[in-house]
């Protein structure tokens, strides 16, 4: 510690912490802290671990080892969930090794990361785990030192009896505690107890990120590995036909070329094997460049799918659903789309008469919002290692759902679950992609094929262009006024390709006499899954952007306008099962109108947007400031306020928001996925625009509401009401409003200036 | 036969010339820190000094890197101690961290040339690399916090 401390000295640290900005003060050691340990130290320990739980070992030196349960993909829960063990236990932070665990469900819990779940769902069997082992240690030091077990106190990875003056580390008492069976009930700390939740810790991984160590699935080695790609039809809506590999054989380091089918005829898929073409027409060998340059050499038929029928049996139970032949087009999509609207829907929700209020309107306001098929993007394209024989499978690779991947792996190959042994690196994004673990399943039928270790690898061609994308929306909202320009109904009716994207029973519902909520969908053979907050991701664009227009037609400020709904939904709640809660709805609102000054005359200079939503558990709001610059709006500065519950690591929580900022203005200003005659038009980032560095907002202030609260989600929730916010600033730095994603190409448009194809 | 020095240390290679250095070092030498991103020169990952200068390894063929130096993320500093490591690490820039290791390379050459980058240096000099997760704030003032350091002789 000394010696590393002089690396930086104490100067140059305070100055940059005021660099930094607004940020927490976070001590600085160089090298040391959890996770940050020299790894090769860590593979000289002992083999005496003495595991107290699935989630705990320690070494008789005292070296505590915490298992993150949980795949990550930047969202810090290789830090975040290790801490909330830490502070239940009573463990020193800085000393802990953090170790990702393999798939164990029975040791290690749900293991799913998507749905802002990852803490919520962790919090409590963590601090269980966590508080389960330190009363193993206090009761075995209380049994070798012949003591009450309630005189036994701990601190810092140590034990005290304070009568006796005896004391001994953790380790010196793992062995023995490690027998003792773990307690059923445990006392939890009290939440103003707390030392390492909620301060912030930095990322355990940040260095060897830093230093450029293999942690991810991409980087994976394994002894006589092979690569593979697949070459997909250059369309949905296309299959393999027929192929002559003969030139690819020929190609240097060429092992094999052979297609496959992924799913038998008839598979039953579970709500996750989504995968967009079956037949796999796959070329081996043994370096990547190799099988690129091969996969070029190939010559392939490809035929139109007809219609089919596919079995998926998902979370609302089994269900038969069509996959339409044909190439679709973004252009007729949209045409479609505008059909299926005028059509009757399915109702999810009514409340009152919102027909007859319509009609006894004064003022109908009625508004369409679209938006496009999104690619998730993930910096680390699809990926996995897959080593299969017939007695056993291991695989490795980014992955989101281990556990809703296994029982698919067990039923292709036919292997038993205690078979196959599963992996999870360190995923280079993730945003509900690498739920959909077809990629896995790829990958382990063909290293079975050609009885060697492969690693797949997706080119980010193939990536971008496979599919599970965010669906294609559209929504069209209507508000009846009074002749006192009162709303009294509202009714939204929405659609999609293939989803539609109503959350039928969130806000506005419940603050609004007569409701009506319809949705309708069309079937495509372009594949869909979870991205980012699905649903709410087009649905804090369209309904906050539509409130805007509301309360500016209304001649209400638009955040006064939301929390008069607000108290409505509290006071006179109409309707059931509305979903969130009114009273922490409107805190955020309240936060970000203190924190972005909203009504103060120095930030008149900025075109403002305001945009809230609820999802995943928590709640969101943005203040976003738009300013022109070079002839285009750019988002200059950003407020956030959220209340997600108790915040675990405040900084990394900070920067997930942040993120979840500058995705969000990215998504909404470029983000773009279409097609023609069933091909994608964007197949890599010269054409697929992502947000860049001088596209940043140069401030993002983000503020968390300080409660007691159980830990709700955070990942997802700042996204979606980022897309509102953005649309609502853009109205007033221009004057016009958008309707349609993505919101540059509307500015293009509206300026009559010519379309964007510039990737950056 | 090809030869060329990667991280101060030869190397003689029996290669296709026209593998991408991308290539070479993550498949045939195993320095994985070097990412697969896009292999059309479009966000970054896969950045290494050629020479001193950023290149996109994706795209250069390793003919041109022959008789050269490299120098990889592995290879940035000997302690991963770099100014730009270290303020990685000081503030808490990552969230995925998978592009990372591109745009601290990128940063690096832009830090030697300049010692004191405004906001529009860094914007010009790392609009080639993309961050999916949007920590690009994070990365700027991770860089005038490396730039300090580096005048301070931290």
């Amino acid at each position: 510690m000394e010696q590393s401390r002089s690396i930086l000295n104490r100067r140059s640290f305070l100055k940059s912490s005021l660099l930094a900005g607004g940020g927490l003060m976070i001590s600085f050691a160089w090298f040391p802290g959890p996770g940050l340990a020299d790894p090769s130290k860590v593979s000289d320990l002992p083999e005496q671990w003495s595991e107290l739980n699935g989630y705990i070992k320690i070494t008789p030196e005292n070296i505590i080892k915490i298992l993150n349960p949980n795949p990550e993909f930047g969202q810090n829960v290789m830090t975040s969930l290790p801490m909330i063990i830490a502070e239940e236990l009573e463990a020193d932070w800085q000393t802990v090794v953090v170790e990702m665990g393999p798939h164990d469900s029975v040791k290690l819990g749900p293991q799913f990361t998507g749905g802002s779940n990852s803490v919520r769902m962790y919090w409590k069997p963590l601090r269980e785990a966590g508080a389960a082992a330190r009363h193993m240690l206090i009761e075995a030091a209380a049994q070798t030192w012949s003591v009450p077990v309630e005189e036994v106190t701990t601190k810092a990875g140590m034990l005290y009896h304070g009568k006796t003056g005896k004391s001994g580390t953790y380790g010196s008492f793992a062995s023995k505690a490690s027998g003792i069976p773990i307690p059923q009930n445990v006392t939890l700390k009290n939440v103003k107890d707390f030392k390492v939740v909620r301060t912030s810790q930095k990322n355990v991984e940040s260095l060897k990120i830093v230093s450029g160590k293999p942690l991810f699935g991409l980087d994976y080695k394994h002894e006589g590995m092979l690569i593979a790609m697949i070459q997909h039809p250059p369309a949905f809506g296309m299959k393999l036909k027929s192929f002559d590999a003969a030139e690819a054989l020929k190609m240097p380091g060429i092992i094999d070329v052979f297609s496959q089918q992924l799913y038998e005829d008839g598979y039953e898929q579970a709500g996750f094997d989504t995968r967009t073409f079956n037949e796999l027409l796959v070329v081996v060998g043994n370096t990547t460049w190799e099988v690129m340059n091969a996969r070029k050499k190939l010559k392939v038929t490809w035929e139109p799918i007809v219609d089919s029928k596919e079995t998926i049996a998902g979370r609302g139970g089994k269900k038969e659903v069509v996959i339409p032949g044909g190439l679709e087009s973004t252009s007729t999509q949209l045409e479609k789309m505008q059909e299926y609207a005028k059509k009757p829907a399915q109702q999810l929700r009514r409340d009152g008469d919102p027909e007859t209020a319509f009609k006894n309107a004064a003022q109908v306001i009625e508004r369409t919002y679209n938006a496009p098929f999104l690619a998730h993007n993930c910096m680390e394209p699809m990926n996995f290692f897959a080593y299969v024989t017939d007695e056993k499978a291991l695989v490795v690779g980014p992955l989101q759902a281990p556990g809703w991947t296994e029982p698919t792996l067990s039923k292709i190959l036919q292997l038993p679950a205690d078979k196959i042994e599963i992996q999870m690196t360190r995923m280079g994004g993730g945003f509900g992609r690498r739920a959909y673990a077809h990629y896995l399943i790829e990958a382990a039928l063909i290293s079975k094929k050609v009885k060697s270790p492969v690693k797949l690898i997706y080119t980010r061609e193939d990536d971008m262009t496979y599919g599970i994308y965010r669906p294609m929306y559209t929504a069209t909202y209507r508000a009846a006024l009074d002749v006192n320009k009162n709303l009294i109904a509202f009714h939204v009716k929405g659609g999609g390709i293939p989803e539609h994207a109503i959350h039928a029973n969130r806000f506005p519902a419940g603050a609004i006499d007569n409701y009506l909520a319809e949705g309708w969908e069309i079937p495509s053979n372009i594949t869909i899954g979870a991205f980012r907050a699905p649903r709410s991701n087009f649905n804090a664009a369209a309904e906050q952007s539509f409130l805007d227009e509301l309360a500016e037609v209304m001649g209400k400020d638009p955040i006064d306008f939301r929390l008069e709904l607000l108290k409505r939904a509290k006071e006179k709640p109409v309707g059931k099962n509305n979903e969130y809660d009114a009273d922490r709805y409107a805190g955020v609102l309240n936060l970000v109108k203190e924190k972005s000054g909203w009504n103060n005359a120095e930030n008149k200079k900025y075109s403002r947007g305001v945009a809230a939503y609820f999802c995943h558990n928590s709640y969101a709001a943005h203040v976003v400031d738009i300013i022109m610059q070079n002839g285009r709006p750019y988002v200059e500065r950003v407020f956030s306020a959220i209340d997600c519950g108790i915040v675990v690591n405040p900084d990394a929580a900070t920067n997930m928001v942040e993120g979840a900022v500058v995705d969000g203005i990215g998504n909404s200003f470029y983000g773009k996925l279409s097609h023609k005659d069933g091909a994608a038009e964007q197949n890599n980032f010269n054409r697929y625009r992502m947000i860049r560095h001088s596209e940043v907002p140069k401030k993002i202030e983000v503020h968390f509401i300080q409660n007691d609260i159980d830990p709700t989600g955070l990942g997802e929730p700042p996204f979606p009401p980022v897309f509102g916010a953005v649309a609502n600033a853009l109205y007033r730095s221009t004057n016009k409003r958008y309707y349609n994603q993505p919101y540059f190409d509307e500015f293009l448009r509206q300026a009559g200036k010519p379309e964007n194809k510039r990737s950056f | 036969m090809i030869k060329l020095n990667i991280n101060n240390k030869n190397y003689e290679l029996d290669i296709d010339p026209d593998t991408p250095l991308l290539w070479v070092l993550r498949d045939i030498i195993g320095l994985v820190g070097t990412k697969y991103g896009c292999g059309v020169a479009q966000c970054g990952a896969c950045v290494v000094h050629l020479n001193g200068e950023a290149v996109r390894s994706c795209v250069t063929k390793i003919s041109r890197a022959a008789g050269q130096n490299v120098i990889t993320i592995e290879g940035l500093s000997e302690n991963n101690d770099h100014p730009l490591q270290k303020a990685w690490v000081e503030l808490d820039v990552v969230q995925c961290g998978y592009c990372q290791a591109g745009q601290i390379m990128s940063a690096a050459v832009l830090l030697r040339e300049n010692k004191n980058p405004t906001d529009k240096d860094i914007e010009l000099a790392m609009e080639g690399n993309i961050c999916r997760c949007g920590t690009y704030l994070r990365i700027k003032k991770a860089i005038h916090l490396a730039a300090e350091m580096q005048r301070n002789g931290s």
